[in-house]
């Protein structure tokens, strides 16, 4: 494949056979040109600017704008920076990243490359999911790739540029992803978020100014600095700029993973791409961006992908990936084992999360096993306040309620069956 | 099943574990990579395992014992010769990860997170392992297996 295919810049390399991209093969769709553009034409406060102006926005879940991002790191002292890719992915409905390491580990590479240099960090850190092995595989190849070939380690492009990529691999924990979390996950500490501020961008890894962005963001970066800020704009249908994974699962007749333009219209997506649902279903609703996004209905379907569109919408576009709900499965049952997933996963730190996630279960299950009163359903909202925004270390709690707070909206009458007439008792999901 | 005698860490993992020192500012911070390196000899870290590690590292057993008992890969009991993790998370759930588990387990005569009798299975739930889009997903060992049905669960036992 030539240069040609330039909608779609992420997965140009990415082979049906799901073979990985050679250094070669990456080489040969203008691979490594964006990080020579950077380094040897650009100095590290332009590499900033650049991707500023691009608007390129993190693609781990919440959005912030990465060129600001890497502008806010103290750049005038003398001490170490680090950078981090965030290659933990452990969002439930999420495997855009995987794939991304696994078909075309040389993008996340260089991504990383440029990014230490517009921070001008020595040193900077791959924290890869323990489950990935062979994405684990394709990247110590190509790493090693990088290094022979010159693009990694000292004098880069025979600049006086020097980075050392680590490769770190996890043990399988969802907390990890949180990027405070894992900085004490990388000091070899119990990964529990830090209290913020400082931000890690002044007072990161062992002290250290610290940036970390997700793999799909850092992927973006080569395209920007080698085909510049104007083209990379115009790949966006809204307000956002760039193209991006979307994937969905569930009950649909082609489950998957695509990139396309920001903004296009979740219709599009499901519809065209995904090829609808299913013979025998129907479509209740969807989390728009995994498992800790607020459920969004059929009428939705012709909002935006796009940051602000969805959060009009009264969700979020988290990490793009949709979660389908058809109408076969129990909406309660469907939250409770959302719920069960981040009671599991939650660290513990703070009082709300870890005893508001459980008593969330009880409630859950009390209900589903008919036990349930009509009070529960006011316990369960007050839940998803105390559990919110403001009131905890990290944002696995509030993510945790994005998906109850909406099921209780638009599937009361689903939670109430239970509660008042006993006959949903009777059928299986 | 007897213990064997607990003779320290093997030169081959000590070697294995100061290459990754060399990558870090400070000892502690290889604390998973060394535990999955022992576990990678041993199948499981032993309390004896976890002591000899914490005095190798230079931190206070209790400090390695709460990063290893955080993470779902760490086995802090015997495992059988091959774990089969099973993904219970949302969409393997909606697409019939209650019946995988089920079969796995009659077919192994276990309850979930238990070893077989001729030791060489363990089945474990693990959150989403990243493959939704070929739900229902498996991962035995290493190996990820997509779109798992009754078929696919059996030849895994005729390997
Ligand atoms: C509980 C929790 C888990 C997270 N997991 C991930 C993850 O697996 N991958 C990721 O990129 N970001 C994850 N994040 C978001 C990170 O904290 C961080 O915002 C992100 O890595 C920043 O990168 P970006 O700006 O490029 O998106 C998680 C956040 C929370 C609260
Ligand atoms: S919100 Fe939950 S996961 Fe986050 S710090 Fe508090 S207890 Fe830990
Ligand atoms: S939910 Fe099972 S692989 Fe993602």
């Amino acid at each position: 494949m030539g240069e040609g295919k330039m909608d779609k810049p992420l997965t140009k390399n990415i082979r049906p056979d799901r073979a990985f991209a050679t250094l070669a093969d990456y080489e040969s769709t203008g691979g490594y040109q964006g990080l020579r553009t950077a380094i040897t034409q650009l100095q590290p406060k332009e590499v900033q600017q650049w991707v500023k102006d691009a608007g390129l926005r993190g693609r781990g879940g919440a959005g912030f704008g990465t060129g600001l991002k890497w502008s806010m790191v103290p750049m005038e002292t003398p001490q170490t920076r680090y950078m981090i890719a965030n290659a933990d992915e452990m969002e439930p409905g999420t495997f855009k990243d995987r794939m991304l390491m696994e078909q075309d580990p040389h993008q996340l590479i260089e991504g990383l490359i440029i990014a230490a240099y517009a921070i001008q960090a020595p040193i900077a850190y791959i924290f890869l999911r323990g489950e990935y092995h062979v994405a684990r595989q394709r990247l110590e190849h190509a790493l090693l790739e990088a290094r022979f070939k010159g693009y990694l380690g000292e004098h880069i492009l025979n600049s006086d540029f020097n980075v050392n990529i680590i490769l770190h691999t996890g043990a399988g924990r969802y907390i990890c992803g949180e990027e405070t979390a894992m900085l004490n996950a990388l000091e070899g500490k119990r990964a529990t978020p830090r209290a913020k501020p400082p931000f890690p961008l002044v007072s990161g890894l062992w002290g250290k100014p610290t940036v970390v962005n997700n793999v799909e963001t850092l992927c973006n970066v080569p395209h920007i600095l080698h085909y510049g800020v104007t083209w990379y704009q115009g790949l966006g249908r809204g307000a956002d700029k760039g193209s991006k994974l979307f994937g969905v699962s569930g009950r649909v007749n082609y489950p998957g993973l695509w990139e396309l333009p920001l903004g296009i219209p979740i219709r599009e997506i499901f519809e065209n791409y995904a090829g609808g649902m299913r013979d025998g279903y129907k479509l209740r609703g969807f989390l728009p961006g995994g498992a800790s996004t607020d459920f969004l209905l059929p009428e939705h379907l012709d909002v935006i992908m796009d940051y602000e569109a969805v959060a009009k919408a009264g969700s979020r576009l988290g990490t793009g990936m949709l979660i389908v709900l058809d109408d076969r499965t129990c909406p309660v049952k469907m939250v409770l084992n959302l719920e069960q997933f981040f009671a599991q996963e939650s660290c513990g730190w703070c009082t709300p999360c870890r005893d508001g996630l459980p008593w969330t279960i009880t409630l859950l299950k009390d209900i589903i096993a008919g036990k349930g009163r009509r009070e529960d359903l006011d316990t369960l909202s007050g839940l998803t306040r105390m559990l919110g925004p403001g009131n905890t270390f990290c944002a696995l709690a509030p993510g945790a309620m994005e998906p109850l707070q909406s099921a209780l909206k638009y599937f009361r009458d689903d939670f109430e069956r239970y509660i008042v007439d006993k006959s949903v008792l009777k059928e299986s999901v | 099943m007897k213990k064997p005698f607990f003779t320290g860490l093997s030169a081959a993992e000590i070697e294995e574990i100061n290459a990754e020192i060399e990558h870090y500012p400070d000892k502690a911070a290889v604390a998973i990579e060394a535990l999955k390196i022992v576990q990678k000899y041993r199948r499981w870290i032993s309390d004896d395992s976890l002591i000899a590690l914490a005095e190798l590292l230079d931190i206070a057993p209790a400090q390695l014992e709460a990063v290893a008992t955080f993470y779902n890969l760490i086995y802090r009991q015997p495992v059988g010769k091959t774990v089969i993790h099973y993904c219970n998370s949302v969409t393997c759930w909606m697409l019939g990860s209650d019946q995988v588990s089920e079969h796995l387990c009659r077919h192994l005569k276990i309850e979930l997170g238990e070893t077989s009798a001729d030791g060489k299975y363990t089945v474990l739930p693990s959150v989403c392992l990243g493959a939704c889009d070929h739900a229902p997903v498996l991962m035995v060992e290493d190996q990820l297996l997509l779109d798992v049905n009754e078929k696919t669960i059996n030849g895994i036992f005729e390997r």
